[in-house]
């Protein structure tokens, strides 16, 4: 098996040269906290002299406004600082360092010159009042990103304001309920499947809708049948994900989207999986009323360890009134910021979108053009495939249906030796590879949820299936190595109930 | 040669994020058992596949993308050709070189949210940090790991106080706060039938919020007052009053926070009877970036912890009794909770959070109290300055590092410093009809007396 002999796990560290060198290196230091590492007059700064004789700025703001010095604040030099989070750096797992497999996510490679071009001193330093006039470059590559999001999604207007996916959501459903008002048909109810996120009910529940659970299909996608007897003439809109969440295309999505406009309603389209999707289908075509796009995840920004992402939203004609202000529009002066838009939502944010994302999703677009993004979608495809296909043996697919993107497996380890999936999620870190989404979709007991994209080699997802192909030969010998895991981190498992049980959640001054 | 004949001439087959080989692909799709790529998705009806094809500009190679974007960053010359006193809402500070080189770290980047806490100690004990830093600055018991930005972060403030007061419905805002505040709290709101949102007018004179009209406001169905700390025009408002008058109400007091540098310099929110303390973090080591991504903040009291939107860091202990730290409290989120969450908040700002935490390790806390002092200082002289050329501040109330100047044409001043290289200001008549020859001027530890010098002669020039 190709790669396989470059898998060597340990059973503990002591008992394997690799893991022991391993632990005298850097993973395995213990970090202070930074106000632990304070020493009183140090200072990472130099401020230079005053340039001009002032008043102390006390006196000039009043003394009894002022507040006293922050004392538990810490006190760190230039390299000591350096140290402090380059040692913590060396805790992650990260994407750029290893296999990264979290389903739904789209952990794929995030281009280097992305990063390089949003520091560039034109983006970077523009402040966001600068007149318009100054600011062409950004409005224009706006303007560009808007029409390219338009092209891949066959959606008619976009709107980047949105921070995230999950504001994309509710900005996509205050949108719909604002055009139900206008029709003075006022609705109240939005349709989710139980395979969605977590987000999409709460966004639906934040933008005042009562949410109705349509239950998966025997087969594992909406059936047109079953969301035809959900519809009412209270219904606002019915939301999914394409593909699902068990990476399965929603194969009478056109179906359903015809009926629920028969009867008034709206298709909103989470666009998590848009990974899938370029080049393969269009939301646009599929009868989608509005599409969110995690720019975090399809269009390759890095994911930050929680963000930031940014989550536009495409919409059909007849939603674009009541979009989020400003929207970019360009006439003989060029491209200008307009407010003057009475039916729109308003605004979720300050001024006009994560635009330090939109810059490095801009180059990534650019990059591949459409060529190319569409093949990004079908070599995520094949190496799901691949991956599904080769664990089959003892993490079986979830359904039968074909998978796209990404593939929900389960295992029969836990009713064989009592072994849970975060058991095994716990054991790949070990390997050196980050854990599948697990316990996720809901609706499929122990899920394994694993998105390789397109971005891995052939070699790295071999290693991948050969570290689950050991892990379940371990699991079957001796579950307590799988129970105990993970071993060769710098840490052992890290008990989250006790988080929970007894809140700890700053540092105080002992 | 139009731009699109330009590129088909121009035009790649890009490879380089893409490590399969034809070979390889050959060999995976034998393993899966089919012919082409395209049997894959074959499953996907056809009416479907038959219309998805991108009709974009073919790929391009890394350098020329770098030219393109480099051309059009080239097209800002308002970014990085004028000296600038613009403020407003994002702050210009200088950022010390070793916080893009920790948030560059492609150990932080690109990783995701901490989910494994064994494989994402450094991003957990960061952000554990970060929530202890704005505990600290903000004088609450209690910080979450970061919010999308300010505007957001004082609308979930008000979700929240509709949280733990759900029978009241009068939201007070400042009008004095932020113009993209009120409108986010408004939008967040909308579907909150029961809520009515109340904006308080500002005293003509000082620039602080109205204590007439609040008291006036303050009644048996308000929920909170927002009130901006320092505020749209710089003012200082007198945060204390505001949150009596609130209390006595038994309503809840929310502060906003733009340009946090002023915590390290004007008594904490938490200090003056505040509730839940929000703001942007954006003046601690981010760039401006045309307004995003900065990094909301929120802190409130403990007593009010199960309430809180967003993610939480806590600190805990591993198998062995090392200390450790998760993500804690996830029983308010909607991961788990779904449609009864505390928010609908997944995604957050972590990298600006991490920014933020560096940013201020570095200067600690007399090293931001001093350069908030110098904030102060410089802005003084600029009012200074612009007063001796004729030029009078609008508004008298207490100022941080931003103030209001009287001018006869904000258009006409902005032009004419514009003609020096000076951005002079944020015009406010758009949004402050009341303050129609108003020009908002923020300096900063940025700013030299010569940039001054240009900016008195060009209000000389108007006025």
């Amino acid at each position: 098996m190709a790669g396989a002999g470059k898998i060597r796990p340990a059973q503990t560290a002591s008992e394997t040269p690799e893991l022991a060198a391993a632990a005298a290196s850097n993973t395995r230091w213990a970090v202070p906290l930074i106000f632990e590492e304070s020493v009183a007059g140090r200072s990472g700064v130099d401020l230079p002299r005053r340039q001009f004789e002032s008043r102390p700025a006390i006196d000039l703001i009043g003394a009894d406004l002022c507040r006293g010095a922050l004392e538990d604040f810490p006190q760190a030099s230039e390299p000591q600082v350096m140290r402090h989070f380059l040692r913590l750096s060396q805790l992650n797992f990260a994407q750029a360092l290893q296999f990264y497999p979290l389903g739904s996510c789209t952990m794929k490679y995030n281009p280097v010159l992305n990063d390089e071009c949003a520091q560039l001193p034109g983006f970077a330093a523009l402040h966001p009042h600068t007149p318009a006039h100054l600011a062409q470059g950004a409005l224009e590559l706006m303007a560009k990103l808007e029409q390219a999001l338009a092209e891949i999604s066959g959606m008619d207007a976009i709107s980047l304001h949105p921070a995230a996916g999950a504001q994309g959501e509710l900005s996509g459903l205050l949108i719909i309920r604002a055009c139900h008002m206008k029709r003075g048909q006022p609705r109240h109810k939005v349709i989710i499947p139980d395979t969605a996120h977590g987000t999409n009910p709460a966004s639906s529940a934040l933008a005042g809708f009562h949410v109705v659970v349509a239950k998966s299909g025997d087969r594992g996608y909406l059936e047109a049948s079953q969301i035809a007897r959900l519809v009412d003439d209270d219904t606002a809109a019915l939301m999914v994900t394409n593909p699902s969440t068990l990476g399965i295309f929603e194969p009478e999505i056109r179906e359903i989207a015809n009926l629920l406009h028969e009867r008034g309603a709206m298709l909103y389209l989470d666009g998590a999986n848009m990974n899938a999707l370029m080049g393969v289908a269009k939301p646009g075509d599929m009868g989608a009323d509005v599409v969110q796009f995690n720019l975090h995840k399809t269009f390759s920004t890095p994911h930050g360890g929680g963000g930031p992402g940014a989550g536009p939203i495409g919409v059909k004609r007849h939603l674009e009134p009541f979009l989020a202000t400003p929207r970019i529009v360009r006439d003989s002066d060029g491209y200008r910021l307009d407010s003057d838009r009475p039916d729109s939502i308003g605004k979720l944010r300050s001024f006009y979108g994560n635009f330090g994302m939109l810059v490095r999703a801009y180059t990534y677009i650019l990059a591949l053009g459409g060529d190319g993004l569409e093949q990004v979608s079908r070599r995520a495809i094949l190496c799901a495939n691949y991956i599904r296909e080769r664990l089959r043996d003892h993490f079986p697919n979830a359904t039968d249906q074909p998978v796209m993107h990404e593939c929900v497996l389960t295992h029969d380890l836990e009713k064989k030796k009592g072994v849970s999936t975060l058991d095994i999620a716990k054991r790949l870190l070990d390997f050196g590879i980050h854990p599948p989404t697990i316990y996720f979709p809901l609706v499929v007991h122990g899920a394994l949820m694993i998105e390789p994209t397109e971005t891995e080699s052939r070699q790295t997802l071999d290693d991948f299936v050969a570290a689950m192909e050991r892990i379940y030969g371990e699991a079957m010998e001796n579950p307590e190595l799988l129970k105990q895991a993970p071993h060769a981190l710098a840490l052992r498992r890290v008990d989250e109930a006790l988080a929970a049980r007894r809140p700890l959640l700053r540092w105080t001054k002992p | 040669m139009s731009g699109e004949e330009h590129w088909n001439k121009i035009k790649i087959k890009p490879m380089r994020f893409l490590p399969q080989t034809d070979n390889e692909i050959a060999e995976m799709l034998a393993a899966v058992g089919a012919a082409s790529i395209d049997d894959l998705i074959a499953h996907v009806p056809a009416q479907l596949r038959e219309s998805a094809a991108i009709k974009l500009p073919a790929g391009l190679s890394e350098a020329q993308v770098a030219a393109e974007l480099q051309a059009l960053a080239k097209r800002n010359s308002g970014a990085d050709r004028f000296r600038s006193f613009l403020g407003g809402g994002y702050y210009r500070h200088y950022i010390p070189a070793a916080v893009r080189a920790i948030t560059a770290r492609a150990e932080f980047a690109t990783s995701y949210t901490p989910y494994q806490p064994e494989a994402s100690q450094g991003t957990l004990q960061a952000i554990f940090e970060f929530q202890t830093l704005i505990a600290q600055l903000t004088g609450l018991d209690v910080a979450n790991a970061s919010m999308y930005d300010g505007a957001s972060a004082a609308a979930e403030a008000v979700l929240m106080a509709h949280r733990i007061s759900p029978r009241r419905g009068v939201v007070a805002l400042a009008r004095g706060l932020w113009p993209d505040y009120r409108l986010a709290i408004r939008t967040y709101l909308s579907a909150f039938p029961d809520v009515e949102i109340r904006e308080i007018p500002f005293d003509g004179n000082q620039g602080s919020v109205s204590i007439d009209a609040l008291r006036a406001a303050a009644g048996e169905k308000l929920l909170c007052i927002v009130t901006g700390y320092p505020n749209m025009f710089g003012i200082v408002e007198p945060l204390e009053t505001i949150s009596t008058l609130a209390h006595q109400a038994g309503a809840l007091s929310i502060s906003a926070t733009a340009e946090p540098l002023a915590l390290a310099m004007l008594k904490s929110p938490g200090e003056l009877g505040v509730d839940i303390a929000v703001g942007e973090a954006q003046s601690f080591g981010l760039p401006l970036q045309f307004g995003g991504p900065g990094a909301g903040f929120f802190a409130a009291r403990t007593a009010h912890l199960r309430q809180m939107p967003g993610r939480l860091v806590g600190e805990t202990r591993d198998r062995e009794g090392r200390r450790a730290f998760c993500l804690t409290l996830a029983t308010r989120e909607q991961h788990i909770r779904r449609e009864r969450a505390t928010s609908n908040i997944c995604t957050n700002h972590s990298l600006c959070a991490l920014a933020a935490a560096v940013y201020l390790s570095m200067f600690g806390g007399r090293g931001l109290r001093e350069l908030a002092e110098r904030n102060v200082e410089i802005a003084h002289y600029t009012a200074d300055r612009l007063a001796s050329a004729g030029i009078q501040r609008r508004l008298s109330g207490p100022f941080f590092n931003e103030f209001v100047a009287a001018v006869g044409s904000p258009a006409n001043a902005i032009q004419a410093a514009e003609r020096r290289g000076v951005l002079a200001g944020v015009p406010l008549g758009r949004d402050y009809p009341e303050l129609g020859n108003g020009l908002l001027i923020c300096a900063t530890e940025m700013n030299q007396p010569a940039d001054i010098d240009l900016l008195c002669d060009a209000m000389r020039e108007v006025a």
